[in-house]
Order: structure tokens, then C-alpha cells, then sequence
């Protein structure tokens, strides 16, 4: 059983490696009321293309199978799982990124009961033809209530313009003709390869005893067998640095046209600190160049450019990166080139120390301000822990950042070449 | 559980174990002050009240906005967010609510705690400075609002609502409430009507505020590891209004006689949209300071509140029809909504389910696991929403809109003593009032290069 203090942060984690190869961490929250737990597996919808355990011949599954897998697990031979939770008084959801499927509850009440519950529903699958085809009509809405928001299209639409190959072009859900071809078999197949616990994390954070919940998991995990865990073998085409397309328009019944743009980051395969590092300083520069306190910020709200829904991101995991701004704006058009000429001029400037400094400060205490919600200390921990990285370095690497970490990304990321724009308009009638 | 403080003079303390919530009443603002050490930031809620009307309803929309755009030592946007970075990223947001038939304005701060800082700042009195100049010392030029400040904060505003239409269940939303609310101040938006925006003038918005601060509702809640007594002191120390400033108690809404239903309104829209959104209204003629309050939580919990609820596991589960059909209730108008995504041809089957599950519940058709399910859903919802600087000063502030002094060990000790009687009673009470339903025409979204 180990241990980690974070004195400056007043937080101690707890945390085993098992003999199964599952991790899991402990997070002592006192004075909270809830229990927040979630078991994620590192297994999203980017995964379409691997060797499935114990098989030789290599398989392409169909797009949207992470998510649907997901929305099956909840099924059992008597019933819902959702409904035992809530027997139980806690509330269960569950979630697929690019990168990880994550389900979860949160409690007042008995923790140990869902938190069996919860390991058992995840170990134990039960996937037939007809609970499958029961499926289909649900999350055949679900992509549709998808199609029709405008936020969604534009955010995947660039993504979308980005690759030529990564499967990260593709929706989570996939399509209603891609899940129409799903069966149990696939199911089971992407279950046996991807759901060993060797590729899995319990995180559990709230007023718990974390000795004693460490011991609770343990003897859960020693009453089930697995197989050996092996080294999951998956692939992925070599990706270009260019951007697939640089222009896209999705025309829909909208008053207010959104515009979105990105930049392709060209080596995204860092992990670790390394990674933190980049990330981080990629976003202190994006706060530099257009937080509200920036003068381009200031410059393109008077402009009527941007509004409230203006916000900027950039993400990294192994094999595909991106930084993103955008909202609603009147004229999309006239907002990518003030943009992109904002970007080209910052560049052209040395970076001023006063406001490398104020920017670092925001972060760090929306950090801290992070750090009072459970609910993004197990999901964030859990994503950076999958590559490599402690959620609890945040602040020791930004303090460690230097205005040439920020002066780097400015030249290597944004680059004219790696950006491309994707717009929402208004449809003609 | 209950009350163990007891009330003296100005000061109360309302309930002990749960929540250590302390009242102090200053120059005509209630001082709520809620000492914790769960959290790693101090937070700052302010809530400003007046009923919702037609005549300030879009100016009042357009004040918050303002409101959080400049101080007078900050007298533009960009230098108030520069201050705020220099508080180790003291966030400040302005937004606006509808709280039954009231308008609420609620501006919030939030700042990490100095302790968990490296070189330990004196961040928190900054801090209460800063917030009290965004409510009582705005960026004023000649006697009135900035201009520069008010013609930004009015296109943006515009775009706001505007982009309601874009986020088709917002949409639905809306219509809903202008159809079955057609003659009541309820049916208005809270960020007001976009015709209205560019007629409103920096020196009447002025006038308008200076009558808010005068007689406006005022409650500031302080969340986080403080001392009530110091508290109190800053709050004297920065907030300073006017010595005429009194609230007007006449405007306070009283629990209005709502409309008894003969017929149902179903009203259809089109739109080029895949997915018909399908919204209903209901009456309820029951709100936060009623004693079957309690029963009606528990009938909308069973009703469509929860994942277990009878709209889920019939439109969802068992007819496949939908990916969410829910219910949720409006606590001071007393209303609940129904919400669900169905494809236009199954208009007929959803209404005709969701009907159903309502005659179930009049019948008394629910099983014990149902109830005592929502029971414990309700219950640990509560618990998890005070988890949260913000929802707990939400479940405060109701109490302030009701006129009532629940203690949240009251609010839970309410819940746990409903019986199925009292739901099948709520369960009656409540009618359907209006239907909206936004066809679709199924070709949204196609994309040109």
C-alpha cells in the first residue's frame, strides 16, 4: 500500500497496485458528504483497430462500439444495474472519451455496497442479440440530439478537418449505420481485450477510511480470476502533419453563426512530465494571447467579434493534439483572420514577464478552485494517470514553467500551416 | 438534528450539523455566512431580487452584464479581469435566474484560499473590496454607465438571447413558457427581449440601477474556511449603500392564484431539425413554503426526476423511444416540466405514455421500491448539492424567496415523512396545462466545403 502527501495542498492519496494488475486510489475528503468513485478502463472510441486477446488475426470494429459497450454494461439478467444504485441511494452514470470509458456513482450512503456493486456490474458482462438491437433506438436518438446542436458540430467538425486518418475524426457514437451493424459477439470481443483489469482504475474520493475501502477492493479482486494480463496491441495509420481539410461550413437552423479553430499539434506522442509540461504551457500561452484580460480579448469583444461563449483549450494524448478557440460570432469569416493575424503578431513580439505571470496566476488558482470538486480530482487523475502524468505535479510544473517553455510552443505549435476553421452558418432557405 | 443556535437581536443561527449558517443583517443586506473547511477557495455569492415584469425585464438582463464589466477603479474590462488574475485567479461572474416570478441577479466570486498559496497572499480582503465595488461602485462616465461599457454589453446580450434559438431544447423551453404562461410575468426570458436591447439608453439603465441598490432584496453569502465576526467586519468596513436605501417590501410576489385548467393547449412548431423535441407543462398549485411541498419533490422524483423513474423505464427502457425523457420542477411557481427527444412520427405514442405514467400515480400505482428509491435519491441529492459552495447558498437562498426558515436537517426530516397518500394527493393536484411540441423536418446539418 502506498502513500503521497501533497502538503501544500493538504491532500494525502492512497493507492495499490493488485495482484490482477488493477490501480487503485484513495482520496480522503473530510467534511464532504458524497462518495464519488469511478472505474475506468483506458479503452475509447479511437481504439477501432487492435488484436483482440488471445487471437492472432488483427480486427476493425465498428465506430461508435466503446460508447454502445458503455450503454450494454448497465444490462444484467435481472435488470438494470442503474435501478440497484438508486435502491442503494447513490447515483451511477457512466462516460466514453476518445481515450477512456468511465463509470461511476456518487453516494451519501453506504459506500461499500456500490462500490461492489459497481466493480461487479463493470467485471461481469451480459450482452444478448436482443438487449443489442433494444439499444439501437436509443442511442439512435442520442446521435440525433447530437446532430442537431450546433456547439457539437462545430467542435467535431474541426477535429474532424484536422485528420486524415486518426480515428479521432470520428464520433464517439458513431453513426446510426455504424451501430447497426454491432452484435454481442463485437461486444464481447472489445470486452475480453480491453475491460483486464491490468487496463483499469478505481479512483475513489469522499469521506471514506482509505485503509480500510484499499482492503474492501482487494478482497473483492481476490475472490475473482482473470487471465494473464498481456500487452494490448493496438494500431493506428500514420498520421500526417498537415491538416485534412482546411475550410468547412455545416449549414444549420441557427440565428448566430459559431466558428471554431484549431491547431494541429505536429509530434503529439509525449507522456509523462513531458507532456504535462507541454499542455500546460500551451494553455498559459492561449490565456497570454486571448484571456480576458489580453488585449486581444478586450479588442475582439469591442469589435463585436466574440461574446460570452468565446473560450479556448488545447488537449494532448498519444497520437493526436490540437488547441481550439471559438464561439458565436456575427461575421466568422472576419474572426479567423483577426485571429490568426493576433496570433502571427504575438509572435513577432517578446513575451512580457508581467503577464507570463498574472496568466500562471489564474491558473493555479483555478486549479485550486478544481481541486473542491471530486468529480474532477477522479476524472482528471485518472486521465493523466493513463498517460503517465500525477494530476497533483499541476502546480509544481506550472510554477516550474519559464517564459521560454511559453516562447516554444508559440513558434512550434501555431503554426500557419496546422490551422483550419470550421463554421456553422446560418441555412439559406 | 434541528435548530440548536438560537436568535438574538440581528444575528440567527439556523442549523447546526450540517451546515453552520450564521444570518447577519447590515444596512439592509442579509450577511449569510457559512464557516467550512472542506474548501480550498473562499466563495462569495451575492443575490439581488426583484419580481420579474415586463417594464425591466431586459434592462435588468443588461445591468448584471454591466455590472461585472468595470468598477470605478477598474473602468473597463480588461483591467477588472487583470486584478482578478492578480488574486490568484479570483474568478467573478455575473449571470441572472427566474426564481418563480422573480428576476434574481446573482453575482458571484470565488478565491483561493491563502493558505494553500506559496507566498501566502492577503488575497481575501482584496477580494471583498473588489466585489463590493462591482455592486456599488460601477464604471461611471458623466454620471451615467460607460457608454463604451453599455453599447459592448447590449450586442452581446442580443447575441445571447438570439443563440436560445440555436440549442433546439432551450428553444422548446422557451416556447413552452410563452405559451402556457401567455398572461403571467412567468412567461417572460430571464435575459429579456432582444427587440427591446437597443432602445435602452446608458443614463436610464443608470437610473434603473441606482433604484435597484436602493430597494432591491440584497442577500451576500460567504462560503469557506472565514470567521463570521471578521466577515461582518469587512462587510461593513467595503459595503456602504445609501442612507435611504430601503427594500420595498410591496414588491415581494405573493404565491399567485394560479390558473385553473379546463383545456389542454398543444401547440406545434417546424423546424429543420433530426429530433422533435417534445415539452410539457404542468400546473401544480403547490409551491416551496406549502406543507405538501415534500409530496410533490417525491411525485416528480418518481414522476421523471431520477433514472429510475417511471419516464425513463417506459418512454426510454421499455419503448426504446427516446435517449432522455425526464421531468424536473420549478419550486416557486410551482410547476413541472417534462422534456424528452422523440423522432416526429412517434409524437402520438410519447404523450400517450407520458399521460399514462401520470394516471398510474393519481391511481396510486407505485411500487414501495419506487418510493423509498426516490426517498433515498432525493435525500442524497440534497446532500450532494450542499457538497458545493454555490448549491449550498441555491438551497439556502430558497428560504429567502419563499419567505420561509427551513433548515436543511428540516428540508431532509420533510422528505423522509411523506407517505404514498400524500403523493397520490400531489399526484391530483397536478394537470397537464400546454404541450409544445418542434417538429422536424430531418435535413439539418449538411455540410459544404
Amino acid at each position: 500500500m502506498g502513500m503521497k502527501t501533497f502538503d501544500q495542498l493538504d491532500e494525502t492519496l492512497h493507492f495499490e497496485e493488485l495482484p490482477n494488475g488493477l490501480k487503485v486510489y484513495v482520496l480522503e475528503k473530510k467534511g464532504f458528504n458524497k462518495t464519488y468513485a469511478t472505474f475506468t478502463t483506458h479503452y475509447g472510441s479511437v481504439d477501432n483497430h487492435f488484436k483482440p486477446l488471445g487471437k492472432d488475426e488483427n480486427v476493425k470494429v465498428p465506430d461508435g462500439i466503446a460508447h454502445f459497450l458503455e450503454h450494454k454494461l448497465f444490462e444484467k439478467e435481472h435488470g438494470d444495474v442503474f435501478q440497484d444504485f438508486s435502491k442503494q441511494g447513490a447515483s451511477a452514470n457512466a462516460f466514453t472519451t476518445f481515450n477512456r470509458t468511465a463509470y461511476l456513482f456518487s453516494t451519501t450512503g453506504d459506500v461499500k455496497k456500490n462500490l461492489t456493486t459497481l466493480i461487479d456490474f463493470v467485471q461481469e458482462p451480459y450482452f444478448t442479440e436482443k438487449t443489442v438491437e433494444k439499444e439501437k433506438g436509443i442511442i439512435g436518438q442520442e446521435i440525433r440530439m447530437y446532430d442537431d446542436n450546433p456547439d457539437w458540430r462545430v467542435y467535431f467538425g474541426l477535429i474532424e478537418n484536422m485528420y486524415h486518418h486518426h480515428p479521432v475524426k470520428i464520433d464517439i457514437a458513431g453513426t446510426e449505420k455504424s451501430i447497426a451493424k454491432i452484435t454481442k459477439d463485437d461486444l464481447y470481443e472489445c470486452y475480453e481485450t480491453f475491460y483486464h483489469p491490468s487496463n483499469m482504475i478505481l479512483f475513489i474520493v469522499g469521506p471514506v477510511d482509505a485503509k480500510d475501502i484499499l482492503n474492501f477492493v482487494k478482497d473483492n479482486q481476490s475472490q475473482k480470476t482473470f487471465k494473464e494480463k498481456e500487452h494490448i496491441e493496438r494500431f493506428f495509420d500514420d498520421e500526417p502533419q498537415t491538416v485534412a481539410k482546411s475550410k468547412k461550413v455545416i449549414e444549420m437552423t441557427v440565428q448566430t453563426p459559431k466558428c471554431y479553430m484549431g491547431y494541429k499539434e505536429a509530434t503529439p506522442n509525449r507522456q509523462g512530465k513531458e507532456l504535462m509540461k507541454h499542455e500546460l504551457s500551451v494553455n498559459l500561452l492561449l490565456e497570454m494571447m486571448f484571456g480576458k484580460s489580453s488585449p486581444n480579448y478586450e479588442a475582439l469583444y469591442e469589435e463585436g467579434l466574440i461574446d460570452q461563449t468565446f473560450s479556448f483549450d488545447y488537449t494532448e494524448e498519444n497520437g493526436f493534439g490540437f488547441s481550439m478557440l471559438g464561439g458565436d460570432t456575427g461575421s466568422p469569416d472576419e474572426f479567423v483572420e483577426r485571429i490568426s493575424s493576433m496570433v502571427e503578431s504575438f509572435k513577432q513580439q517578446p513575451i512580457v514577464e508581467d503577464s507570463f505571470d498574472r496568466a500562471r496566476k489564474k491558473k493555479i488558482g483555478a486549479f485550486l478552485r478544481s481541486l473542491n470538486s471530486p468529480e474532477f480530482i477522479a476524472n482528471q487523475f485518472t486521465r493523466y494517470a493513463f498517460n503517465e502524468m500525477d494530476l497533483f505535479d499541476v502546480i509544481p510544473v506550472f510554477e516550474s514553467l519559464t517564459v521560454h517553455d511559453v516562447e516554444d510552443v508559440l513558434q512550434n505549435h501555431f503554426k500557419k500551416e496546422a490551422m483550419t476553421v470550421c463554421q456553422v452558418q446560418k441555412k439559406k432557405s | 438534528m434541528g435548530k440548536l443556535g438560537c436568535r438574538h437581536n440581528e444575528r440567527g443561527t439556523y442549523s447546526m450539523g450540517i451546515v453552520n449558517h450564521k444570518q447577519t443583517n447590515l444596512h439592509g443586506m442579509t450577511v449569510h455566512t457559512i464557516e467550512t473547511k472542506k474548501y480550498k477557495t473562499t466563495s462569495f455569492i451575492l443575490q439581488v431580487k426583484e419580481p420579474i415584469n415586463e417594464k425591466n425585464v431586459t434592462k435588468r438582463a443588461l445591468l448584471a452584464y454591466v455590472l461585472q464589466s468595470g468598477t470605478k477603479d477598474f473602468p473597463s474590462s480588461k483591467e477588472l479581469r487583470s486584478a482578478l488574475d492578480d488574486l490568484y485567479g479570483a474568478t467573478l461572474n455575473a449571470d441572472l435566474s427566474k426564481k418563480g416570478e422573480n428576476q434574481v441577479i446573482s453575482i458571484r466570486m470565488e478565491v483561493a484560499n491563502e493558505k494553500f498559496l506559496s507566498n501566502s497572499e492577503p488575497v481575501l480582503d482584496k477580494a471583498f473590496h473588489l466585489l463590493s465595488q462591482v455592486l456599488l461602485a460601477p464604471a461611471v462616465e458623466g454620471g451615467v454607465f460607460k457608454e463604451g461599457i453599455v453599447k459592448k454589453e447590449k450586442r452581446s446580450l442580443k447575441q445571447q438571447i438570439e443563440s436560445i434559438y440555436d440549442d433546439k431544447m432551450r428553444y422548446a423551453n422557451k416556447r413552452l413558457l410563452e405559451e402556457m404562461y401567455d398572461t403571467e410575468p412567468y412567461r417572460l426570458n430571464v435575459y429579456g427581449n432582444g427587440d427591446e436591447v437597443d432602445s435602452i439608453t446608458s443614463k436610464e439603465l443608470y437610473e434603473y440601477y441606482q433604484e435597484v441598490i436602493r430597494t432591491d432584496k440584497i442577500d451576500l453569502y460567504v462560503v469557506g474556511d472565514i470567521s463570521t465576526d471578521e466577515m461582518v467586519d469587512k462587510v461593513s468596513k467595503h459595503f456602504r449603500f445609501s442612507k435611504d436605501r430601503k427594500e420595498d417590501d410591496t414588491k415581494a410576489v405573493n404565491a399567485a392564484d394560479e390558473k385553473r385548467i379546463t383545456e389542454v393547449k398543444e401547440i406545434f412548431e417546424e423546424q429543420d431539425v433530426q429530433q422533435g423535441k417534445l415539452h410539457m407543462g404542468y400546473r401544480t398549485y403547490t409551491t416551496y413554503a406549502d406543507e405538501d411541498y415534500f409530496a410533490l419533490q417525491v411525485f416528480n422524483g418518481i414522476f421523471g426526476g431520477f433514472s429510475h423513474s417511471k419516464l425513463f423505464m417506459n418512454v426510454r427502457e421499455k419503448e426504446s423511444l427516446a435517449y432522455y425523457a425526464a421531468s424536473r420542477f420549478e419550486s416557486h411557481k410551482g410547476a413541472v416540466f417534462v422534456m424528452s427527444g422523440i423522432e416526429t412520427a412517434n409524437y402520438e405514442k410519447a404523450v400517450k405514455i407520458i399521460k399514462e405514467q401520470h394516471e398510474e400515480m393519481k391511481k396510486g400505482n407505485i411500487t414501495d421500491s419506487e418510493f423509498e428509491q426516490t426517498k433515498a435519491m432525493i435525500n442524497n441529492q440534497v446532500l450532494e448539492t450542499i457538497d458545493h459552495p454555490i448549491g449550498l447558498s441555491e438551497v439556502l437562498y430558497h428560504n429567502v424567496v419563499a419567505g420561509t426558515n427551513r433548515s436543511i436537517e428540516e428540508w431532509m426530516e420533510g422528505i423522509k415523512k411523506v407517505t404514498k397518500d400524500d403523493v397520490v394527493a400531489v399526484a391530483k393536484k397536478v394537470t397537464l396545462d400546454t404541450i409544445f411540441f418542434l417538429k422536424g423536418a430531418g435535413t439539418n446539418g449538411n455540410e459544404n466545403v
